[in-house]
């Protein structure tokens, strides 16, 4: 099926085009940051995980959203999905390869990856996220491959994939869970040792991902001639809608638990994200500007996909608004709840964190090659698409 | 008959196992008597307090606060002798830092202890930290790896060939005891000890209690350095007529975020 990805219109390779050229750029920082060290990265020993992680983290939610296309296909038998679940696994792929990228990215010493391999620890937490990953990946990939070429085939899918279709939804869960726990569990780290974590990981994820699968299905309209239909649409974007409230509900928890309580150590992080932190005179605040632009974004958004007009009669709107939803849960998640953790440290001081140009440039690249595999294997699935059309 | 000898297969089966397990009880009473309970004041995490095994060493720092208040001069001279002996590199880029065991303010080292009114000699000295060699320490239960590691004496090392360098280690211990390598430190290393590995860039250390030396019989660099003071004693907590059960036993001991259940090895007579 792969020379579906072979043959396209201009747009097609001016776009991958586009993206090549930052994964290329991407390259080289990455060869400059694997011959220096990660002090080309504006980490420190204080904020020890900077964008990569964050962006990690993040991505691990988009990939988990893709249930929800899943769940509501395979366990309510909501056929109205079953033109895009794809899209929603296709996705999960490319976010889980991103994951990857950034880990690798991420890591001191990349050539010893495989250490997690040669001696597994299982009372590490990022030992099970990296098995879950892994087999979410996998599950995946044989799903969206089997199904998608016995559709090709114009056949029934075999019934054995069904028990790995099946097998991928608690997996999806785990995933997010999994990388919930390694920021929840830490003893010392105020701000992520909350019980509420997983879960509002698992509330972003559900918004953000679906969101941007709505986006992608608007765009494919356009540029693809792909349709995933009205009823679909409309039905994502009322996952998305609760999602993404029980998202905020559960960040109004955190605040209430802080500042009701008044401990100061649960307060911290939120005032220096929200507020800026004064310490001995000085007030940190360079991550306040993100945090309220992940407020405003929600608001508009959840306008926009909420309004009957602007949710059901203008497709820009709405793909507006869910792009809005997607950026302010990025600010969130792929920003705020990180770098936040990491203030102030445990000696009670306060080192901001500012990523460098070599580290936005490889941050951006994986995005890139992100959506590189994602165009390809989109490409892939509406070429089968049409072919059965045809 | 049949129902005799049955009930007295269950007799005997009953008390063997009682027997077995009894004895393990009593083996666990009779050495956990001479072990150091480094319990925390609170109590918490007193179940945590298992020791390694009978017999096993325990190693353990106690720093006396007011003779580094008296002279400033012992954290230096502590520090240097550190990081002379690990080959600790000196960075001016504070962003690069690597520190092994460094002097901060009482209320950096113990966040957990505000007080709006200190005394003066709390507000304005200097105290050393280091690794805190945690009895249940979340550094090794973080670590994907097992690169860090708890030896059988209590000291928490490191396997800076095995480290990845993922940091999970870093975000998980809550002193701020550890350091990574964000480049090539051998350049900024002064003077090379070649009985200590140097470390290449993108692995995380700290300190290692000077196991290398603790391990030939020898005291802690930082120990030796002071010595003359006696504001580092480092012995075997599981001994209890070790020089540092004397002092715990006469002096009152804090330590660092006992709360969360660590059980830290270093004690600080305040």
């Amino acid at each position: 099926m792969f020379e579906k990805a072979l043959k396209g219109n201009n747009y097609y390779w001016m776009w991958l085009a586009f993206l090549g050229f930052f994964i290329a750029v991407a390259a080289v920082c990455y060869l400059r940051q694997y011959f220096y060290g990660l002090g080309l990265t504006g980490m420190t020993r204080d904020v020890s995980w900077g964008i990569y992680i964050s962006q990690f983290t993040f991505l691990v939610g988009v990939a988990a959203g893709g249930v929800m296309l899943v769940l509501p296909y395979y366990i309510h038998n909501f056929k109205a999905f079953g033109k895009i679940t794809i899209l929603g696994e296709f996705l999960a792929i490319a976010s889980l390869l991103m994951c990857m990228m950034f880990i690798m990215a991420d890591l001191g010493q990349p050539l010893r990856g495989l250490n997690v391999l040669f001696y597994p620890t299982p009372h590490s937490m990022l030992f099970w996220d990296m098995c879950v990953l892994w087999g979410y990946l996998l599950l995946n990939a044989l799903c969206g491959w089997v199904i998608l070429t016995a559709e090709r085939k114009q056949v029934h899918p075999p019934k054995w994939i069904y028990f790995f279709v099946y097998l991928s939804i608690p997996f999806a869960f785990s995933i997010h869970t999994v990388t919930a726990m390694l920021y929840c569990g830490l003893p010392g780290r105020h701000f992520w040792l909350s019980a509420i974590v997983a879960p509002r990981f698992l509330a972003s994820a559900f918004a953000a991902g679906p969101a941007l699968i709505v986006v992608m299905a608007l765009i494919l309209k356009r540029v693809a001639n792909f349709d995933a239909g009205k009823q679909a649409i409309d039905k994502m974007v009322t996952i998305i809608t609760y999602a993404a409230i029980a998202n905020m509900f559960f960040v109004g928890l955190e605040f209430f638990v802080g500042f009701y309580s008044d401990i100061p150590g649960h307060k911290h992080t939120l005032q220096y994200l929200f507020f800026g932190l004064e310490h001995h005179g000085h007030v940190y605040n360079n991550l306040v500007p993100f945090m309220w632009g992940f407020v405003v974004l929600f608001l508009v958004g959840i306008a926009l996909i909420t309004h009957p007009r602007t949710r059901r009669e203008n497709d820009l709107w709405l793909g507006l608004g869910c792009a809005s939803i997607f950026l302010a849960f990025w600010l969130d998640k792929g920003i705020g709840f990180v770098l936040g953790g990491f203030v102030p440290t445990p000696t009670e001081e306060i080192v901001e964190y500012y990523p460098t140009f070599n580290e936005i440039f490889i941050t951006i690249g994986v995005w890139a090659a992100g959506f590189f595999i994602l165009t390809i294997l989109y490409k892939i699935a509406i070429g089968v698409e049409h072919e059965i059309e045809a | 008959m049949d129902t005799n000898r049955r009930n007295f297969l269950k007799v005997a089966g009953l008390s063997t196992l009682a027997g077995l397990g009894g004895t393990a009880v009593v083996d666990r009473l009779v050495t956990g008597a001479g072990m150091a309970q480094a319990s925390t004041e609170a109590g918490h995490g007193a179940e945590h307090a298992a020791p390694a095994k009978a017999g096993a060493n325990r190693y353990g720092m106690v720093i006396d606060i007011k003779k580094f208040y008296q002279d400033p001069s012992l954290g230096e001279k502590a520090i240097h002798a550190c990081h002379q002996v690990h080959n600790v590199p000196n960075f001016q880029d504070k962003r690069d830092e690597i520190k092994w065991i460094w002097m901060t303010k009482f209320e950096n080292a113990f966040p957990e202890k505000p007080n709006l009114y200190r005394d003066e000699a709390t507000a304005t000295n200097t105290l050393p930290i280091l690794c805190n060699h945690c009895d249940n320490p979340p550094c090794v239960r973080a670590c994907p790896t097992k690169a860090t590691f708890r030896y059988e004496d209590g000291i928490i090392g490191m396997d800076y060939h095995r480290c990845i360098g993922c940091r999970f280690c870093m975000a998980a211990c809550p002193y701020g005891s550890r350091s990574f390598n964000w480049r090539d430190p051998r350049p900024f290393i002064a003077h090379v000890n070649q009985d200590y590995p140097s470390r290449t860039r993108g692995v995380v250390e700290k300190c290692n209690f000077c196991v290398e030396l603790v391990q030939a019989g020898k005291l802690p660099a930082c120990v030796e350095a002071v010595s003359d003071s006696k504001a580092l004693v480092f012995g075997n907590l599981n001994d209890p007529n070790s020089e540092i059960r004397k002092i715990l036993k006469e002096a009152h001991t804090i330590q660092r975020n006992p709360s969360l259940g660590t059980l830290p090895s270093v004690f600080y007579i305040v």
